[in-house]
């Protein structure tokens, strides 16, 4: 037999075993199915729309925005702000990482708890704090003139560092993760072969670390380019492709111009995002498996010591001090003006925001179950299962991670505001859109911990049960979920986080009946309400904190089984 | 009792995974009798796993059959076949407890409630696991949880009950006594089992029948006694027990199944297994360490001279030059014997009734 006649005798061998369990062969289908709609279509959607004029392919889109300055300069300022922001956060992410692995700083829970903090909160309140802070008529803003004269926050140095604030924890988490797996034996070696600290550093333990360096990059490098809320407050003239995408959208109803431009934010993203999946992290020495090898300590010369500590301490600080701006600004009655503390801001922000805030949870609470569910199911179908097609369900499944909100979210209305062969139905405007956003956006989550999980399981455990006469979906349900359920209810909280602080994509989604709580607070800084926004984002984050502490409660109740996630890009 | 109750016809397996394919398994066939323990020995990467896997259904031959009680299995999924499977790190599920994980595969079958309790309890006290249902598998030791792993395959009286490599993770000591109670259980049981194993002397004490495999091949099949004294091959010599080969010519064939042969110059009449031999023809003999004996030097027989001794209290291990090949020798009881020293020489008599013969360059595989 020759390999492809054994392919394919394989492949039918397996598609035969597949057929006896139909369970198994509706749920693949029924999740092709939903793949295709809700993930491909949506972007095939933006590319459609950019690309034919007047039923007839035509690249004037692409042709108008490169020939006018205002079309191209926010693709090149988008660039440049990613850039910037991936090299700043990938810093500040490495000397955190470095701090906490390699060195004997103390408090290490506490520093690790501050500086990840940005993850769980609105990526946008980091933005507002720092026009609170620093903006017309910030608290620091006359201190701040003094040392630097003249400044505005708006533009792009107020963005780079909010932005930085906001994802250099992500890169610290990837870093943190990589630098923990390098063998410190390896270190020691350098050192017993007479390497002094700064040579250990630069040819050990540096080069191990290039892959992930590169790594925390590219991933900064996506958020900061496909961020939408900091750019939203913060920008100023500076204009960035996700916001002018937004505003041609909704302020010029010019569909075609918006999803061009979402095309060009696609594409710089996607790149970035697939260069990180496929080519940097094969080039990994180092593979993070979640057990912490013990670094081993020694004395620690002075001249290390000091700037690592001294940019731990400022950067934990400038969070502490971002957010508990937030905080007493909530309670302001006019920020800058009048000082006096009061409740009023509560009272106006529930008053114009109670229903926002309704939806808020109800959407969430009904997206985020599902997208637990389907993520592990997803997780376990493409770890545990061959069938024709694996490969392009995982490689879908996690395209909504790579896109940018923008495009997803003018893909949903392109796709969805219309009756089209794949869906007889039109979603714009109602709940439903809004629920399959969150659900089809924060999906990867879900796969993404339901991997982690399962790779940690043997087989042999899920085999025995097949063994003992269990078909696919029993193994599932009773073995599979209850060994995986930590990771599930981890994956869990950060699909509720995730969904209830969404903006960038569901500000498209989003109607007069469904609205969101996070489109509030942008609506309440744009006209400038700065204390009602900071209530409200002081709210959203208590709402997030008792969601992860119920379930915190909840996985120590389970206990047993398998205990990661993964939260990063 | 069934012969061919379970049966494996031309078994092959073939891995495909990018540019490269291996062979895992390579036309093997088999046949086990109701009741019979049979296990599969061979070095790691010698497709007894992949075998065992086969029949459990988790892996698809290539090509060839696997027939269960007369019936053809080859498609039917594993979770229907009348098959259980002891793994090798016991697959335990860490979220239920004992009674929980051997109940499980009967409440997948519904069976009532009260038939469940009776079996659960009669299985427990059969592997020696009284007392501990409540407990979680990880507050077990290694030999607990090895029972529990065999109590959850056992209750679902299976046709086969395969075992793969299920005491490879006990300390030797637990190994010894572990088989010992896995043999009289599946006496007792009458339970029909294929049983995978590196360890020869694992295979040697368990077995009814032991299939010798290399290279994804059988080598042979035979009893433990049959595979030690007459090996099919060069290569089952070496892996069953320690082996030395001798290079020999036929000089005669004196009777049909007796042969002289010329071993470096001296004359040895051997039993040959009912091999067809021709005069003239090259052979190697099959000379197992034990099956020599030493003495201090005579004119007219084979000499050598001893390079090595080590002694070990029970025996005494010489390696001894013989021409250009070195020979290994234990000597029981050292103490009833003369002991030699380094670069003595001496005489060396082969035993003749233990010694086997193996057609000279054979075929390897």
């Amino acid at each position: 037999m020759n390999k492809s006649a054994r392919r394919t005798s394989e492949v039918l061998a397996n598609m035969r075993i597949i057929w006896k369990e139909p369970f198994l062969l509706v749920a693949i289908l029924a999740i092709f199915y939903f793949l295709l709609l809700f993930v491909a279509f949506p972007i095939f959607q933006v590319f459609r729309y950019s690309l034919v004029v007047d039923k007839k392919f035509d690249l004037s889109n692409y042709l108008a925005v490169f020939s006018a300055r205002y079309y191209y300069q926010p693709f090149l300022n988008s660039i440049i702000l990613g850039a910037i922001t991936g090299t700043t956060g990938t810093i500040m992410g490495f000397v955190f990482a470095y701090a906490l692995t390699r060195t004997p700083l103390p408090f290490k829970g506490f520093f690790r708890q501050t500086v990840t903090f940005p993850i769980i909160s609105p990526p946008f309140v980091v933005a507002l704090a720092a026009i609170l802070l620093f903006g017309r008529a910030g608290s620091l803003t006359p201190f701040l003139q003094k040392i630097l004269g003249e400044y505005s926050i708006y533009g792009l140095g107020g963005l780079v560092f909010v932005e930085t604030v906001a994802y250099g924890p992500t890169a610290f988490l990837v870093l943190y993760g990589v630098l923990q797996a390098i063998d410190p034996a390896l270190e020691e070696a350098s050192m017993d072969l007479g390497a002094s600290r700064a040579k250990v550093f630069s040819t050990v333990t540096l080069p191990l670390a290039v892959p992930g360096i590169a790594s925390a990059w590219l991933l900064v490098f996506i958020q900061s380019m496909a961020d939408f809320g900091n750019p939203m407050i913060i920008s100023g003239n500076f204009r960035v492709l996700s916001v002018q995408a937004f505003l041609q959208i909704t302020g010029m109803y010019d569909l075609s111009r918006g999803a061009t431009l979402a095309v060009l934010l696609f594409i710089p993203t996607t790149v970035a995002y697939f260069l990180q999946k496929y080519w940097v992290s094969r080039k990994s020495y180092v593979t993070v498996t979640g057990k912490p090898t013990a670094a081993t300590i020694k004395r620690l010369e002075w001249y290390i010591k000091l700037p690592v500590y001294f940019l731990c301490i400022l950067f934990t600080a400038m969070v502490f001090l971002l957010y508990g701006t937030i905080v007493y600004g909530s309670f302001q009655k006019l920020w800058g003006v009048d000082a006096t503390l009061t409740f009023n801001n509560y009272i106006q922000m529930f008053r114009v925001g109670k229903d926002y805030i309704i939806d808020s949870l109800t959407l969430s609470s009904l997206a985020t179950p599902i997208t637990g569910l389907l993520g592990m199911f997803i997780a376990f179908l493409v770890i545990r299962k061959r069938f024709i097609g694996r490969g392009a369900m995982e490689f879908i499944s996690m395209l909504t991670f790579a896109v940018p909100g923008t495009v997803v979210g003018i893909g949903y209305i392109l796709a969805f505001n219309q009756r089209s062969v794949l869906f007889p139905f039109i979603l714009t405007g109602t709940a439903w859109i809004i629920v399959l956003l969150l659900i089809f956006r924060n999906m990867p989550v879900g796969i993404r911990s339901g991997i982690a999980a399962l790779q940690q399981i043997d087989p042999a455990i899920e085999e025995a049960s097949t063994d003992l006469g269990a078909d696919s979906a029993t193994t599932f349900r009773k073995v599979t979920l209850p060994m995986i359920a930590p990771a599930f209810f981890s994956g869990l909280v950060f699909g509720f986080v995730k969904a209830m602080t969404a903006i960038s994509a569901v500000i498209f989604v989003v109607s007069g009946k469904w609205n969101l709580i996070t489109v509030a607070i942008l609506g309440f800084v744009d006209s400038s309400r700065y204390a009602p926004a900071a209530a409200m984002s002081l709210l959203l984050i208590v709402i997030v904190l008792i969601a992860m502490g119920i379930i915190q409660l909840v996985v120590n109740r389970i206990g047993r089984g398998v205990r990661t996630t993964s939260i990063v890009g | 009792m069934k012969e061919d109750y379970l049966v494996l016809k031309n078994l092959v397996k073939i891995f495909s995974g990018g540019k490269e394919s291996v062979i895992a398994v390579d036309d093997v066939s088999l046949q086990v009798r109701e009741g019979e323990l049979v296990t599969l020995l061979g070095p790691s990467g010698c497709g007894k796993t992949t075998t065992l896997r086969m029949i459990a259904g988790f892996e698809f031959p290539t090509s060839g059959e696997i027939f269960l009680d007369g019936e053809r299995i080859n498609d039917v999924p594993p979770n229907r076949r009348p098959t259980t499977m002891v793994f090798q790190n016991y697959a335990l599920f860490p979220h239920m407890t004992v009674v929980q994980n051997i109940e499980y595969g009967l409440k997948i079958h519904r069976v009532p409630g009260k038939a469940i309790r009776e079996r659960v309890e009669e299985v427990m006290r059969l592997v020696g696991l009284k007392g501990l249902g409540g407990r979680s598998p990880t507050q077990l030791s290694g030999g607990q949880q090895q029972r529990v792993s065999l109590a959850r395959s056992l209750i679902m009286e299976p046709k086969v009950l395969l075992l793969d490599e299920p005491l490879s993770n006990l300390d030797a000591k637990l190994r010894e006594s572990t088989r010992i109670e896995i043999r009289k259980l599946q006496r007792r049981v009458g339970i029909t089992s294929v049983y995978v194993t590196h360890d020869q002397e694992e295979a040697m004490t368990l077995s009814d029948r032991v299939v010798i495999m290399h290279a994804g091949r059988i080598q042979q099949i035979g009893t433990p006694p049959e595979i030690y004294s007459h090996p099919a091959n060069r290569f089952v010599a070496d892996f069953i027990g320690k082996a030395n080969f001798l290079e020999a010519r036929v000089a005669a064939i004196s009777s049909p199944n007796t042969a002289e042969l010329d071993i470096h110059g001296t004359k040895l009449r051997v039993s040959t297994d009912y091999q067809e031999l021709a005069e003239g023809a090259k052979v190697v003999v099959v000379v197992r360490p034990e099956s020599v004996a030493l003495e201090t030097k005579k004119p007219g027989t084979l000499t050598g001279v001893i390079r090595e001794s080590v002694y070990l209290g029970s025996e005494i291990v010489y390696e001894v030059q013989l021409k250009d090949s070195i020979l290994t020798v234990e000597v029981p009881n050292p103490r009833e014997h003369t002991l030699f020293t380094n670069d003595q020489e001496v005489s060396i008599r082969l035993k003749e009734k233990s010694l086997h013969i193996l057609p000279a360059e054979e075929p390897v595989g």
